[in-house]
């Protein structure tokens, strides 16, 4: 029998197809893998069976019958738990108060009580050794039937207690419940309070939590992506006694080595659709993989070779960490230039949002450098960034030259002409300027030219302020400009419009808050500012997730414009068609480390697609890869001649 | 004189202590009730229309003391509900609808007290409560001795003895129920709690209409005993007191219950103190709200998870519209 | 097979991402005017009920109708111009201290401390002017420094629970609850010191406070002061919010403390900035209290307009033009029916109960303005069919003026008197619901 069956299951969001007529299908004892790309719908399916969303259509079977899942409460009456991605903690309680959380005590009835005193009493009597003689036989059983019956006497007021302890808390609970957790081999003390655990512990806390509960089904939605190699091991050990004991697991993840390692069948599913299940067995890394990807699909969008690639931002050996102390990215080196599309590839969740924020200056760096080179050479100095004395300094060190050529020396010279000289553009860098951007606040990062469009799940939880209007927002990182008191809204307005009109954003008018507008309008909006910036790095992530077509080549022209002015863009991207196409080269994340960098003129969606998903160490090097980064640029230069 | 100023302090310790646990019981929901105040007052309504309505029913001490509670259990419950309602159902903000409540309450005591008095005592001339309060002031065990404990600890209505109890059964069940740790996933994270199967709005409910009837009951035993069933005086400033026991006994009813004897102790000691003048006795006012500040401040300063506010208080929640 | 859609709860909450202004206006006047007219209920009701219950007992309301009620309500506010230009300055004194606690809700600093602050520069006033009047100084050094002294306390006021906010994240709420009592003890304790005429007040003669400015026959008449005094800070701060760089900065901080971050704003820096203004502006109404109006400190000086203000700035939401509006409403009520409390003998707390019912339906009104209720779709075609047959018997009694919304105040109202439970989504009940109706 069939421990989870899914038939039909459709769930819209709006217009947006999250799955479409699924089929799956999970046997007791049996460990499926839902593998899939971001935004598949993975997570969609699975919030069906545990009760956060209802489905459209469908319908879903748990051990042969069918059944509605409305709540939280009724995935926990079919016995299915699942332990989502972000946990559901009490950070003050302890691990064991966080389990035994909305437990509701059944209640008992006496009779079916008494009757099994009775029928214990009967079996330590029957029990009682042949041997013994008449006497010692006879005081034996009255002493039991006594007990017996002071016991079922008791019954009522033992109810009561109980009715009163069910509510209790055992002061033990921590000590009972540690047996659970020995019985599958977790290896945590239940004393401990959540706020001081690991990330791995927690999710321990949240499986033994789900089991508690009685649940037979588990539904694991991508445990690993937090944990360590070693604590992935551990976690598996547990799956598979999990299994042992007949317990159906269905376990999200992106890795195929995983996939390969722990599960007995795959199920994959690809923009919402059902693909296939397959035995892990009689499949390949590379079948998954093409299964996962599927077809590739010519997008047609204009690449032109890079002009002129010089270095603009060098990343050597960063490290970050991200909030709950792990290695988000971990010793990342590798260099952008002037006029190409860097793309990052990577299934989300692998660190790239916290290389991108490293390198704003608004995550901590904890090792490694990112040296910016400022395009200044034959460029005129300006008070933006350089006040008088820092210019006289720099000219001091011979840094500046005049349009003639010759050295500029500003000795002797006073205030108002030096000021006069940098107004009419006089006064030009020999070369680029190099700046060391660790340490450096994200306000002077920016206006150094580095900007950051980020796409998060939630658009309007940074970058843009939801409230305000999107003249408001279009001045977010230009309000400060000028010295009077007051804000200039004619050209933030002049620059809405423009938006509007250029990018096709669909609104009222440009008083609109932004939080009125759809999604993909307020992603144009936000990319539209970025980029009006004229900025000198883009580091853009998922800027067209969500997006239509027509909107997503929109996004991709204005990128290529930008690489068409000697910027350098950074593309973080998720659909891999468009990685390929779009991009000048492409920089594969797995796990916070670089799996490699390729050449995206030549290299095909499975190659990508088995770099995403393997970890780092076990990369075999690819006949591409093997050209290291200068010569690539090299290659790419000569070409260019 | 000094056991006369700790019998003293220990029955206005009573009222805080009353108005504390209720707000207690609130704030561990999640909900910052800034109603207490006013909550207190119709508290203190319901209290003497019930004891009123006892004492003409003919009922004996013991049917004053039960009508007193309920009344005012009642009169203050519907005022938690309606906090309830607005900030739970109509997701209102909780300060604005708790001033709402207190200016609301406040006026409500002003106004019965200057004329709806007369529905419920027909008698002429001043009108007070006191028949009714001399039952509920009557010491609880009876004539005791002169002794010095007897006179401290066991010459109080029962109404004092009462909120004494509350509270500890009130800290037993947060602390070592299934109840208690529902409630308290709630105020700490309420999405948790309802990915646990806790029925979040359910308890919220609850607790605001509980919490709020026992407060009431503070509020009627301010009129009732304190003030001997005289109306004269507004009871609002020990409703804020009340809001303040709550942050200084950290959450705690069981530390409320040795808060609100400090707070008591505070709050009469400059009548106590002779040699000095009243303006002195009104710096000495401060030292309870200052001490309340003061342990907010240490406790962010320290910033231990265990004595924070619960992490929701004040923070709205609704699960996710489809 | 099962209907799904059975078991789809009768409704849900959305929040309105669309929808104009117009009916948010439309349907907050329709509060007004409910609770001014719940309000008169309620009187008359209770004049009825406490006439017969009094029928025996010799004490006597006098017969009370609608029409005398809104007559005396009426007088209460525009009666003479005595009464208006009070009405104005009242209006003027809520006005400003909203004012100032607006920029630190903007920024979801929840500053409830308006009332200590407000009382702090009076205090700061009133310390001036004691210490130096009668000494020979001049009038004007006394007013200017006694105004420094009020901006000074003020913002001491305001600013410490901004420097722990910042620093330890330490609970503002709860904080600025305690300053305020902490000002009232050291305002008593102040008074008590120098007592003059009664033991809870302190006069001053009129030198050293502000003379009276205004039209000469309403001489001693210091609203003018008032009124000058709330436009101009009415206007300085709807263009500070609206206009000025920091104003900017306080809505992004208030609004996303992440793009705030994101931007590189110094949120410690906002929040302390934001409340050292509030502070001065709660300084200003504090003197202003103290030497242009009461000529007296009293505990009660403020007299809860701390707090009103608080409900002020929440309810024009955070809009200074709005909350001229609103303040002018709270007072009205407050007007009105403490001329029909006079009238009736009801007392001093009679206009608190009606400004509470005031104020329950203006909160709540908040709500059907922010959400709509999304009916599943078999109740939403049985509205439909309603709401034709409804557009159905109009027409043809001839009043097909113009088709009105019909749905959307319908689904409103309706909730409105629904209980509590109905809001929030209990399945079970909607399954059973559902079943009978099959």
């Amino acid at each position: 029998m069939k421990a989870i069956e899914l038939v039909g299951i459709t769930k819209t969001f709006g217009s947006i197809h999250a799955n479409q007529d699924i089929n799956l299908d999970v046997e007791k004892g049996e460990i499926l893998s839902l593998l899939g790309e971001n935004g598949s719908g993975k997570t969609t399916l699975m919030n069906m069976l545990s009760g956060i969303y209802f489905p459209d259509a469908g319908h879903i079977f748990v051990d042969g019958k069918e059944v509605l899942i409305k709540s939280p409460i009724d995935a926990f009456k079919n016995r299915i738990g699942m332990v989502h991605q972000h946990f559901k903690l009490v950070d003050i309680f302890t691990a064991a108060d966080n389990i035994i959380l909305g437990e509701k005590m059944p209640p008992f009835s006496i009779r079916e009580k008494s009757q099994e005193l009775r029928l214990q009493a009967a079996n330590e009597i029957s029990a009682l050794g042949e041997n013994l003689d008449e006497e010692a036989k006879k005081k034996a059983i009255s002493k039991i039937n006594n007990k017996r019956n002071l016991k079922i006497c008791a019954l009522p007021f033992v109810k009561f207690g109980k009715a009163v302890a069910f509510n209790y808390l055992p002061r033990t609970r921590a000590k009972r419940l540690q047996a659970i957790a020995d019985q599958y081999g977790f290896d945590i003390d239940l004393k401990k309070k959540v706020y001081e655990m690991s990330v791995s512990e927690k999710q321990t806390v949240e499986i033994i939590k789900v089991l508690y509960r009685g649940a037979d089904k588990l539904i694991l939605d991508e445990p690993t992506a937090v944990l360590t190699p070693q604590e992935i091991q551990k976690l598996f050990a547990v799956m598979r006694k999990m299994r042992e004991s007949g317990k159906s697991i269905i376990i999200i993840t992106h890795k195929l080595n995983e996939v390969m390692e722990i599960s007995d069948r795959v199920a994959v599913l690809r923009k919402g659709k059902y693909i296939g299940t397959v035995k892990t067995s009689e499949t390949s890394e590379k079948e998954l993989t093409e299964m996962m990807v599927g077809e590739k699909v010519d997008l047609n969008i204009a690449r032109e070779l890079p002009i002129d690639p010089q270095p603009r931002l060098v990343v050597e050996g960063l490290t970050v960490r991200n909030k709950d102390g792990l290695h988000a990215i971990e010793d990342v080196s590798f260099t952008v230039n002037g006029g190409e599309i860097f793309g990052v590839a990577g299934i989300a969740g692998n660190g790239q949002k916290e290389l991108l924020e490293g390198i704003a200056g608004l995550q901590p760096v904890e090792s490694g450098s990112i040296i910016f080179y400022n395009p200044k050479e034959n460029k005129p100095v300006t008070f933006f960034h350089n006040d008088l004395k820092q210019i006289k300094k720099k000219a001091e060190m011979g840094m500046f030259h005049y349009p003639d050529g010759t050295p500029v020396d500003l000795k002797g010279k006073s205030a108002k002409e030096i000021t006069r000289l940098v107004n009419e553009e006089q006064i030009l860098y020999y070369e680029n300027e190099v700046i060391d951007l660790n340490k450096r606040t994200p306000r002077e990062i920016q206006e150094l030219g580095i900007k950051l469009s980020f796409v998060p799940e939630d658009r309007l939880h940074m970058g843009l302020v939801g409230n305000m209007s999107i003249i408001d927002n279009m001045m977010l990182r230009s309000y400060r400009k000028g010295k009077s008191i007051f804000v200039n809204r004619k050209k933030p307005k002049a620059l809405a419009d423009k938006i509007i009109d250029d990018l096709g954003v669909v609104t009222p008018s440009d008083m609109t808050p932004v939080r009125r507008l759809s999604g993909g309008n307020v992603q144009k909006v936000l990319v539209g500012r970025e980029i009006s910036s004229s900025p000198k790095v883009l580091m853009s992530a998922y800027p067209v997730r969500g997006l239509d077509v027509n909107s997503s080549y929109l996004i991709y022209n204005l990128l290529n414009e930008q690489k068409a002015r000697n910027t350098a863009v950074v593309y973080v991207g998720e659909d891999l068609d468009v990685l390929i196409a779009l991009c000048d080269r492409i920089m594969v994340l797995c796990g916070g480390k670089v799996s490699a960098i390729v050449d995206a003129r030549n290299v095909t969606k499975e190659q990508l697609g088995l770099l995403m998903t393997k970890m780092p160490e076990t990369v075999e090097r690819y006949d591409y890869n093997v050209a290291p980064q200068q010569e690539e640029t090299k290659e790419e230069e000569k070409n260019n001649d | 004189m000094l056991v006369t100023l700790l019998s003293r302090a220990i029955r206005i310790a009573a009222a805080f202590l009353y108005g504390s646990t209720g707000e207690t019981i609130i704030e561990k929901s999640g909900h910052l009730n800034l109603g207490i105040p006013g909550i207190m007052c119709f508290g203190a309504v319901g209290g003497c229309i019930g004891a009123d309505m006892a004492q003409k029913g003919g009922a004996g001490a013991f049917g004053i003391i039960v009508a007193t509670i309920f009344f005012a259990m009642l009169f203050a419950g519907a005022m938690g509900l309606l906090y309830g309602f607005f900030t739970i159902s109509l997701r209102c903000n909780q300060n604005v609808t708790g001033l709402t409540i207190t200016t609301f309450g406040a006026g409500v005591l002003g106004f019965w007290r200057k004329n709806l008095l007369n529905i419920v005592v027909s008698d002429e001339g001043t009108i007070t409560f006191k028949a009714a309060s001399d039952f509920i002031k009557a010491p609880m065990f009876g004539a005791v001795g002169d002794d010095w404990f007897s006179k401290i600890f066991l010459s109080h209505g029962t109404l004092v003895y009462l909120a004494i109890i509350i509270a500890i059964v009130v800290a037993i069940v947060l602390k070592k129920t299934r109840t208690g740790l529902s409630l308290n996933a709630i105020g700490e994270n309420p999405a948790a709690a309802d990915a646990a199967g806790i029925k979040v709005i359910k308890y919220k409910y609850i607790s605001c209409v509980l919490g709020a009837a026992i407060a009431g009951i503070g509020g009627a035993f301010c009129l009732l005993d304190l003030q001997s069933g005289s109306t004269e005086y507004p009871i609002e400033a020990i409703g804020w007191l009340a809001v303040a026991l709550v942050i200084f006994s950290l959450w705690r009813p069981g530390i409320g219950i040795l808060g609100s004897f400090v707070f008591g102790l505070l709050y009469v000691m400059p009548n106590y103190i002779n040699g000095i003048g009243t303006e002195y006795k009104k710096i000495l006012e401060i030292i309870p709200y200052a001490v309340t500040a003061l342990v907010l401040i240490v406790i962010s300063f320290f910033n231990k998870r265990e004595t924070q506010p619960p992490t929701a208080l004040g923070v709205p929640y609704f699960r996710e519209d489809r | 097979m099962i209907n799904n859609k059975i078991h789809e709860p009768l409704f849900h909450l959305t929040k309105r991402t669309t929808g104009g202004s117009k009916r948010a206006w439309a349907l907050r006047a329709i509060a007004f005017a409910v609770s001014v007219l719940v309000c008169g209920i309620v009187t008359i009701i209770i004049v009825a009920v406490n006439n017969e219950q009094l029928s025996q007992a010799g004490r006597y309301f006098e017969e009370y109708s609608f029409e005398q009620y809104f007559l005396d309500f009426g007088e209460g506010v525009f009666g003479s111009p005595r009464t208006i230009w009070n009405l104005f300055q009242e209006t003027a004194i809520l006005l400003i201290i909203a004012l100032a606690v607006t920029p630190c809700f903007k920024m979801k600093f929840w500053n409830i401390g308006g009332e200590g602050q407000v009382l702090m520069g009076g205090l700061g006033a009133a310390i001036v002017i004691r210490f130096m009047m009668g000494k020979g100084y001049s009038d004007g050094l006394i007013i200017f420094l006694s105004l420094l002294l009020a901006i000074g306390l003020g913002v001491a006021w305001a600013v410490v629970p901004a420097l722990f906010k910042a620093k330890w994240n330490t609970n503002e709420t709860l904080l600025t609850l305690m300053m305020n009592y902490i000002a009232v003890c050291l305002v008593s304790f102040f008074v008590a010191k120098n007592p003059t005429a009664g033991s809870n007040t302190i006069f001053f003669d009129k030198g050293g406070t502000i003379p009276p400015i205004g039209p000469q026959e309403f001489v001693g008449k210091e609203f003018v002061l008032f009124i000058i005094a709330a436009a101009v800070i009415t206007t300085i701060m709807a263009i500070y919010l609206k206009y000025s760089k920091h104003g900017y900065e306080v809505a992004v901080v208030g609004e996303s403390p992440n793009t705030a971050k994101y931007v590189g704003i110094n949120t410690k820096a906002v929040i302390i900035r934001t409340l050292v203004l509030c502070g001065v502006l709660c300084g200003i109404t504090g003197f202003l209290l103290v030497s242009a109006k009461d000529f007296s400190l009293r505990e009660d000086t403020v007299g809860g307009r701390g707090f009103t203000g608080v409900l002020i700035s929440w309810l024009g939401q955070f809009n200074p033009i709005f909350m001229v509006v609103t303040s002018f409403l709270v007072v009205f009520i407050q007007r009105g029916s403490a001329k029909v409390a006079t009238y009736q003998a009801f007392g001093t707390s009679y206009p608190s109960v009606m400004a509470g019912i005031f104020f329950f339906f203006i909160i709540a009104v908040e709500f059907f303005v922010n959400y709509k209720f999304v009916f599943r779709e078999d109740i939403q075609a049985k509205i439909d069919a309603f709401n034709e047959k409804v557009k159905l018997t109009l027409s043809k009694n001839k009043k097909v003026e113009e088709a009105p919304p019909v749905v959307h105040i319908q689904a409103g109202e309706e909730q409105k008197e629904e209980p509590a439970q109905d809001v929030v989504e209990e399945p079970a009940s909607v399954e059973e619901s559902v079943k009978e109706e099959k």
